[in-house]
């Protein structure tokens, strides 16, 4: 005889609760999936995420015999009221080397803004082997209305760049940062 | 109160006070009872789904030829928005939990849900939330335009009417999720001595599997659009690069919830077939233990296939290889089902009433659509055909022959039960035949315009694509309107009609056939006795 009794009701307060329990931690997997994305981009170098390291991890032997051309990329995401641009398009390094670029930013608007650059790496196989020393991408850049600076970054190409990849294009995106506090 | 005092037959004039349903609006809106919840359920789903139609042709008289015509493209875009969310979580979902309501019961004998109050909750959530939904058309920054998928960052430029859409989604989720509990909780305890689980119908099933999904997948989503929420007003970066965060990683995590979600709308219409096909073809399901565990594979597997939506997304060749063949896999378990309908209906003593007319159709349409989802699974060919008219094609052949012929079989099939009354034959055949005719007129030119390369979710297109999108316009409203005769059927039933023996088919078998038509108010008071012979499914 099913009914319900105090003793049903309890075994059907059993059942709900373990299936909310359920409900709530996958709740909780939904937020999780953000720190394991991360993860798992930075360790597979999906999405062009590049890797940053300090100078004396990246020091490496130089690959005398090959040489890769970067091409520098600049782009201003809708709404920013930026001048952005690398100050060469494209130079030719050795893997192993430790080289400079340059980018140059001005604010447009008579207010003062706070940017913030992200960096972005194609092919995606060579993501994991561009390694940043120094990069204005790693902090959130203060502009003074209608200022100007010029922002360095320091790189060095892993030499295990798989071979056939001998064009890498760095692409940074100018946003507004979220973060306007200075 | 013992259960023993009652008496068996409801008819009896000096019946006690609680036999009876309560008088008035009141009875609907306190009920507690499952018939009621499920009829509540019913309705609501059908009245969207005239909403959701009307949308649909709205946006296939915009369609009709190249150019605009009708409406600005803001709109049609949040018609196409808009026409997804209402037939998703407003047709399907609350039909099939409309039909969970009415018949798991009686399928299982037991005599009511497990927890009525929560019942009554998860159904009364819903108008509310389609309300808040649907107002956001009428307010200044307009409904949602960027897709049901809701990607940001386009969904996050929505003007402030964003915050409306997303706490209407949190309602519907946590509507589905207290239906799902409820349905757990009743198969896993109401069910009398000797239903053992081998021994439920296939419908109770498939819904067992599907609450399980519902409340594995309803919070992920519900915590995806949460931040969506905080990124647009609360100044968190989940998915702004500007701050860290990451687009594409919301895509991962919606469709984490949202390919499951695709069985939530497909395996109770595996259920619903499973029961209809024995009963004309008068034979028992062949293979049931099979069917059982190929939907149990199914809702597995469909939790380790979710990247086939992103295939152009960029991805390692490693990635792009595993979700191909895991999505290939889940041809097998539904190649069961097929086979198993199929040798079901084999050498069967098999007539074509309305219901069965249905659920044939439901078999080969849905499988013209499954085979259109093994092509989109093959990487190198989905990069051609995504986001073009072809993946429109695909989901309409499982959704609309597919999840919607279920729903009307299922009506057909039960609508004896719950009126008392037959429904006129001779109409309800034609609405078959009318629908199955005009459906293909309409989604099958889809798949020719979508391999020539017309994108979807556009106003405006190409006039090389025009004939064929003429004739799905034509397809649309041949196929909506003949959506007013299956109304009127319902409501002929209702009326009046011959009426109704408490078995209904020759063939039937399962519990539910053995109360008499209409199903009384309370049914399997007394639980019904169940041994090795008996035949419950």
């Amino acid at each position: 005889m099913v009914d319900n009794t105090t003793h049903s009701l309890k075994r059907h307060g059993v059942v709900a609760g373990k299936s909310l329990l359920l409900a709530v931690a996958m709740f909780g997997f939904g937020y999780l999936m953000v720190p394991i994305y991360d993860i798992i981009c930075e360790v597979t170098g999906l999405n062009g995420k590049t890797g940053r390291v300090s100078i004396s991890e990246a020091a490496a032997e130089v690959a005398e015999d090959r040489l890769v051309t970067v091409e520098f990329v600049a782009s201003v995401n809708s709404g920013g009221t930026w001048k952005f641009e690398p100050a060469v398009k494209e130079m030719q390094v050795r893997p192993g080397e430790l080289n400079e670029a340059m980018y140059f930013a001005q604010n447009l608007s008579s207010n003062a803004v706070v940017g913030q650059a992200t960096p972005s790496v194609s092919p995606q196989a060579a993501a994991k082997y561009f390694n940043k020393t120094e990069c204005f991408c790693f902090t959130r850049q203060p502009f003074e209305p209608k200022a100007s600076k010029e922002m360095p970054l320091t790189f060095i190409i892993d030499p295990d760049l798989p071979i056939n990849v001998d064009r890498v294009t760095l692409s940074y995106t100018f946003f507004k940062s979220p973060d306007q506090t200075t | 109160m013992s259960s023993s005092d009652h008496a068996h037959d409801h008819g009896h004039d000096d019946h006690d006070h609680h036999h009876g349903p309560a008088k008035g609006m009141m009875r609907w809106i306190t009920t507690t009872n499952h018939k009621d919840i499920g009829t509540l359920y019913l309705w609501f789903s059908l009245i969207m789904f005239f909403i959701g139609g009307g949308m649909a042709l709205i946006i296939r008289a915009e369609l009709g030829s190249p150019g605009l015509q009708f409406v600005d493209p803001m709109f049609f875009n949040s018609m196409t928005t808009m026409h997804a969310i209402v037939m998703i979580f407003g047709v399907v979902m609350p039909a099939f939990v409309g039909l969970a309501n009415w018949m798991i019961p009686m399928m299982i004998g037991a005599p009511d849900m497990a927890l009525p109050r929560l019942n009554n909750w998860s159904f009364w959530i819903m108008p509310f939330a389609f309300t808040i939904m649907l107002s956001t058309l009428f307010m200044d920054s307009g409904g949602p335009a960027g897709g049901w998928t809701l990607y940001p960052p386009l969904v996050l430029q929505m003007g402030d009417s964003f915050a409306f859409v997303i706490f209407a989604i949190h309602f519907m989720g946590i509507s589905s999720v207290m239906g799902s509990i409820n349905i757990v909780a009743t198969i896993f305890n109401m069910r009398p001595p000797g239903m053992t689980m081998m021994k439920m119908p296939m419908f109770v099933w498939t819904w067992l599997i599907t609450a399980y999904l519902l409340i594995a997948t309803i919070p992920v989503f519900a915590g995806a659009v949460t931040m969506l929420l905080t990124d647009r007003f609360f100044g968190t970066s989940f998915f702004s690069a500007a701050g860290g965060g990451d687009p594409v990683m919301f895509q991962h995590i919606f469709w984490f919830f949202g390919h499951p979600e695709v069985y939530i709308l497909i395996l109770p219409a595996f259920g619903i077939v499973s029961s209809i096909i024995p009963t004309f073809a008068r034979k028992p399901l062949f293979g049931y233990d099979s069917m059982v565990y190929a939907t149990a594979s199914i809702a597995f597997l469909s939790f380790i296939v979710w990247a086939h939506h992103m295939f152009t997304t960029g991805m390692p060749l490693a990635g792009e290889l595993f979700f191909m063949f895991s999505t290939m896999m889940i041809s097998v378990p539904t190649g069961v089902k097929v086979f198993n309908w199929v040798a079901t209906m084999w050498r069967g003593s098999m007539t074509f009433e309305t219901p069965m007319l249905f659920a044939i159709g439901f078999v080969i349409m849905f499988t013209i659509g499954g085979l259109s989802g093994l092509m989109l699974a093959i990487t190198p060919a989905d990069i051609q055909y995504h986001d073009t008219y072809f993946v429109v094609a695909h989901f309409h052949y499982v959704l609309v022959p597919g999840a919607i012929y279920s729903l009307m079989a299922a009506t057909y099939y039960w609508i004896p039960k719950w009126t008392g009354n037959m429904y006129d034959e001779k109409l309800g055949k034609l609405h078959f035949w009318i629908s199955t005719i005009f459906v293909n007129v309409l989604f099958f030119p889809m798949h020719f315009v979508g391999l020539a390369g017309m994108p979807r979710r556009i106003p405006d297109y190409n006039h090389i694509f025009a004939d064929w999108n003429f004739i799905a316009t034509v397809g649309a409203f041949g196929f909506g309107f003949s959506q007013l005769l299956f109304v009127y059927i319902i409501m002929k039933c209702i009326k009046g009609g011959k009426e109704a023996t408490s078995e209904v088919w020759e063939g039937a078998r399962g519990l539910e056939w053995t109360v008499p038509s209409p199903a009384p108010y309370h049914t399997f008071e007394q639980a019904p006795a169940i041994d090795a012979n008996t035949v419950t499914r």
